[in-house]
């Protein structure tokens, strides 16, 4: 599946462990959920795309893979400018719904927000690729190295839909049930193949964890890692950076006022 | 697990049976097969995650003209946890299965981001909750019903207090939120995951678990 | 971290089966039983016996992943060195028959290491020995190379690779070299040969083409189709004195020729004609895996397609038939073939494709849509809208002439390897069309079935249906072939 592929980053970030990447990205998603207001994700997201020269993406690459957030950040705020919480001079009103000061000061901040925290996930894991994402995990992080293993072949075979797709709709046309009548019929064979496919996944799992026992693995003797995975400085700098971002956001808020803890 | 069993029974070997009798307690230690399955039964459901995520947002712009309705597309993540409950049936597959579907969608990347992560451990929990209480010895439909109310009660909790445009709603359309988001539990990831499971075992690729050998006809 | 692989030494394993057997959970009769065998370690063994006799069973039991009490029976004792299996992995090293479920990792380089991770080798050593079994199996590959893009010959020299790279003390292999091109199969067993005597290890080989091995083992061991043992010893002893009882039970006996069947139809006509014809994986989307193809399938006439592995063969079979869209050049169906679909089989519907031409898939799964052998049978059939009576006719007919009638309630993805391949071969019989595709549809048959297929199709061939076959089985295209077709090495590196 291609958007699983990772893209090969040429640049430092390439080389900076998964993990630290993952940290990264953790520590700033988790600094901006504490509070919905607009200045810390703002500041966050003006520091975010200075550094952005440096992800290690192409223009067109970083544009393809946050095409999400570009859907998804003018939905919530017209969403919240419409619904959201209602506070201050009213600005317009349509029946039950109520255009107030405060709501559409929330919906720059979500939709700041929805930016902020989205860029930098989406930056820093398109350029992970999942076997050294495991490799991280299992050595720096010590989580159970069969369950990250696991995962990982899981993943792969999961890699392969696109192949499997195809190969699918090769057979159900070869045998003959790849045309039966409109629309509706084209939705049916559409799940019946979907289906299918998550079939033929699980099945194609069973018998890879047969040949993953026979290559001695699950057992709990100790395993050695042929891809070392290491946390060097640069790994250091890249979560300091995380860190700096989300300690800039949080205090250019509190200081300007505008903090307001969630669960407060 | 063991092949061999000696004749005159002196090595701990595996017991004859008579081959209708099943109940036997099952091992809670996850086997490799059960890990992989669910792992690609995580990733499978991640990427429906993640076409879900796209599909959300004009969709939750259709059901905003009663705000706090959009609960209703909140089963849409909460399948996974469910799906991979009770077919891997090990105490924490719920859990696991969800977990991996949101770390997927993650990877390939949401507009959620990072908190992808953090949603799909609060949804595993409460989807886990119910299957533990039961033990983790009745995979019946009921059980998978609460299951998803479960998952979607944890999700409505989290949304309203933190997600970007329902934490902003009045308290009124919380509630709202909140009842439809178990609703949606209930049937997309409670219901829709008790037949995905029956479907599956139907076909014979659950061979290798419990959830596969209900039916036992010998050929 | 200690090598436990050296402390343990990597002298050959021995096994030790006592009344063994095994009921695979949902089958009434066991796979295997009652078997008693002792291996010594050092002993290479070829392990024969008729499609479905439990071959992949019991090298499934050696290698201790059969799975728990739920997956099925065991009787008996099995053991390796006194042991276990399940507690013995890594001593055993196992290459399964099925190569495309072997994949673990998404590099070349890591699959081959995942095994020695796993047994705690040094990282070091691990990259020496990566190296070397890739370079021992000839695959060709840089260790980064992506797995997901291999052919089928590809993956089984990977899957040897990561086998061998173990250093185990029993080596199994089933039907290792299946899928491999002549060149391929000579080099396989030569590096198996070297790394056995570099390390001592024991090798218990499944095969049924017996020619490939008989010079690297010292021992062969029949397996009877209803348990026990049938013959059991030297090559030599045993192929000679039990010739007679061996060939009934469908082993290739060395010596004893296939039959020709006579073939009695004398006229042609072209159904399909490709011209410069270029193939690829998707198509005109695609790079092209194979170029300049020119070829001519005709009615009554079978045509041979060989070539080294990864040529593009299964590539250009799915395009004959209708599969595949073509990447470049003209593939034409004549008038005799197409009726009123129009001169482009891709743009056939799928029905229409049911009665011109019929495709058996390279790996047979890919074309399973059931769950049931009988209901898989009847879905060409059925698609065609026919009677249910005549449909029942046909599937029954089918299964007893591939000797699949006890199995006719069973899952086809539970199914021995070559019963697998029976059955893909017999859905695309079920709907008689007039050109048949075939990717390897003699691969994993003992003689016994190998023989009824190509009387099948020599029948066919006469009634005047014309068949295309991808094929590495030189008995095969001596038995059958009217024309032949060699796709060279490399193209893909001539197309974009
Ligand atoms: N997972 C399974 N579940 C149920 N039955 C099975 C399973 N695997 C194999 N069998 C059955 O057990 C019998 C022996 O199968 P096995 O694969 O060991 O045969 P084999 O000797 O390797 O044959 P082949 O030469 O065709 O590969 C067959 O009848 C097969 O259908
Ligand atoms: N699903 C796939 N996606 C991309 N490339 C593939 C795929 N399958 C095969 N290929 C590549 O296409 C080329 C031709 O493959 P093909 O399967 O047609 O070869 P083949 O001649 O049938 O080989 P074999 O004898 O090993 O089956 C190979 O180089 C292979 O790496
Ligand atoms: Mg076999
Ligand atoms: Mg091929």
């Amino acid at each position: 599946m291609s958007v699983l592929a990772p893209v090969v980053a040429p640049g430092v970030v390439g080389r900076v462990n998964p993990v630290a990447k993952l940290l990264a990205a953790l520590v700033l998603a988790v600094a901006l959920l504490l509070s919905i207001d607009w200045v810390s994700a703002g500041v966050a997201l003006a520091l975010e795309v200075l550094l952005l020269p440096w992800a290690g993406l192409t223009a067109r690459q970083l544009l393809r893979r946050t095409s999400p957030l570009w859907f998804a950040a003018p939905l919530s705020i017209v969403a919240t400018v419409l619904y959201g919480r209602d506070e201050g001079a009213v600005l317009a009103q349509f029946w039950w719904i109520s255009v107030t000061e405060g709501s559409v000061s929330l919906a720059f901040a979500i939709g700041l927000r929805i930016l902020a925290v989205g860029i930098p996930g989406i930056v820093l894991l398109a350029t992970t690729d999942p076997t050294d994402l495991a490799d991280g995990l299992a050595q720096v992080l010590r989580l159970p190295a069969r369950f990250v293993l696991g995962g990982l072949a899981g993943l792969r075979l999961v890699g392969l839909f696109a192949d499997d797709w195809r190969q699918l709709a090769l057979a159900r046309r070869a045998r003959g049930v790849a045309d039966s009548g409109g629309p509706i019929g084209a939705v049916r064979r559409f799940g019946g193949q979907a289906f299918s496919l998550l079939v033929l996944s699980v099945r194609r799992g069973s018998k890879l964890a047969t040949a993953m026992e026979a290559k001695g693995f699950g057992s709990d003797a100790p395993r050695t890692w042929a891809r070392p995975s290491t946390v060097g400085p640069r790994d250091v700098v890249l979560v300091a950076i995380g860190v700096a971002v989300a300690a800039a956001a949080i205090t250019a808020a509190v200081l300007a006022g505008t903090w307001e803890f969630v669960l407060a | 697990m063991s092949v061999t069993m000696s004749a005159n029974g002196s090595t701990p070997g595996r017991q004859e049976r008579p081959a209708a009798t099943s109940p036997r307690r099952p091992s809670r230690r996850w086997r490799v097969v059960d890990i992989v399955v669910a792992s690609v039964i995580g990733v499978a459901c991640g990427v429906v995650f993640w076409a879900w995520g796209i599909a959300w947002t004009p969709l939750s712009g259709l059901l905003a003209f009663t705000p706090g309705l959009s609960g209703l597309l909140a089963g849409g993540w909460l399948f996974a946890g469910v799906l991979g409950g009770l077919v891997v049936r090990k105490p924490g597959a719920a859990l696991y299965t969800e977990v991996m579907a949101a770390v997927v969608s993650m990877l390939i990347g949401t507009q959620w981001g990072f908190s992808t992560l953090i949603w799909g451990v609060v949804q595993g929990l409460g989807a886990e909750l119910v299957l533990a209480l039961f033990l983790y010895s009745s995979w019946r439909l009921h059980v998978a019903l609460l299951s998803g109310a479960a998952a979607g009660l944890a999700v409505a909790l989290l949304d309203t207090s933190f997600s970007d445009s329902i934490a902003a709603l009045a308290p009124e359309y919380k509630l709202v939120y909140g009842v439809s988001a178990v609703v949606s539990g209930v049937v997309l990831a409670g219901l829709l995951s008790w037949l995905a499971t029956r479907g599956l075992a139907r076909t014979g690729a659950l061979s290798r678990f419990a959830s596969g050998r209900s039916a036992d006809v010998r050929v | 971290m200690p090598d436990r692989s050296a402390d343990r030494g990597d002298r050959g394993a021995r096994v030790d089966a006592r009344g063994w057997g095994w009921r695979h959970a949902g089958r009434r009769l066991p796979a295997v039983s009652d078997l008693d065998l002792v291996v010594e370690p050092g002993e290479r063994v070829l392990l024969l016996g008729a499609s479905g006799a439990g071959k992949s069973t019991l090298l499934a039991g050696l290698a201790g992943v059969l799975g728990g009490d739920d997956e099925g029976d065991a009787t008996g004792e099995l053991l390796v060195d006194g042991r276990l299996p399940a507690d013995q992995r890594g001593r055993v090293g196992l290459v399964l028959q099925d190569p495309d479920s072997q994949v673990v990792l998404a590099r070349v380089g890591d699959d081959v290491a995942f095994g020695c991770e796993n047994l705690g080798v040094p990282r070091d050593e691990i990259w020496r020995r990566v190296d070397e079994s890739l370079d021992d199996v000839g695959l060709d590959l840089p260790r980064s190379a992506s797995t997901s893009a291999l052919s089928g010959g590809q993956k089984q020299r990977l899957a040897l690779a990561g086998a061998l790279a173990m250093r185990p003390g029993l080596v199994l292999l089933d039907e290792p070299t299946a899928s491999l091109d002549p060149a391929g199969v000579v080099e396989v067993r030569d590096s198996v040969h070297r790394a056995l005597d570099r390390t001592g290890a024991t090798l218990v080989v499944v095969e049924h083409r017996v020619s490939v091995w008989s010079p690297v083992v010292d021992r062969v061991v029949v397996l009877a189709a209803g348990g026990g043992v049938l013959a059991d010893g030297h090559p030599d002893d045993v192929l000679v004195a039990e010739r007679d009882r061996l060939t009934a039970a469908g082993v290739w006996v060395p010596g004893v020729a296939p039959v020709v069947p006579p073939r009695t139809r004398t006229t042609a006509t072209t159904l399909l004609t490709a011209d410069d014809l270029a193939v690829g994986r998707r198509g005109r989307r695609g790079p092209a895996v194979a170029t300049g193809v020119d070829l001519t399938v005709s009615s009554g006439r079978a045509l041979a397609v060989t070539g080294p592995n990864g040529a593009g063969k299964s590539t250009l079979a799915l395009t004959l038939a209708g599969l595949l869209s073509t990447a470049g050049g003209s593939l034409v169906a004549s008038p005799e073939l197409a009726d009123d679909a129009g001169p482009t089989p891709s743009r056939w519907r799928s029905r229409e494709l049911l009665t011109r031409v019929g495709t058996v898939f390279q790996d047979p799964e890919h074309q399973f849509l059931t769950a049931t052998v009988r209901a898989e049978l009847a879905v060409g059939p059925e698609a065609l809208g026919a009677p249910p009576a005549r449909v029942a006719d046909r599937v029954d007919h089918l299964l007893e002439r591939l000797r699949l009638d006890h199995l006719a309630l069973a899952n086809p993805f539970t199914l021995s390897g070559g019963e697998k391949r029976r059955l893909s071969v017999a859905t695309v019989l079920a709907t008689r069309p007039r050109l048949l595709v075939l990717d390897e549809p003699t691969f994993g048959q003992d003689a016994r079935t190998w023989r009824e297929l190509v009387l099948l199709l020599a029948e066919l061939l006469d009634e005047g249906s014309a068949v295309a076959a991808v094929t590495h089985d030189a008995e095969f295209v001596e038995a059958l072939a009217d024309d032949r077709l060699v796709l060279p090495a490399g193209a893909r590196t001539v197309a974009a």
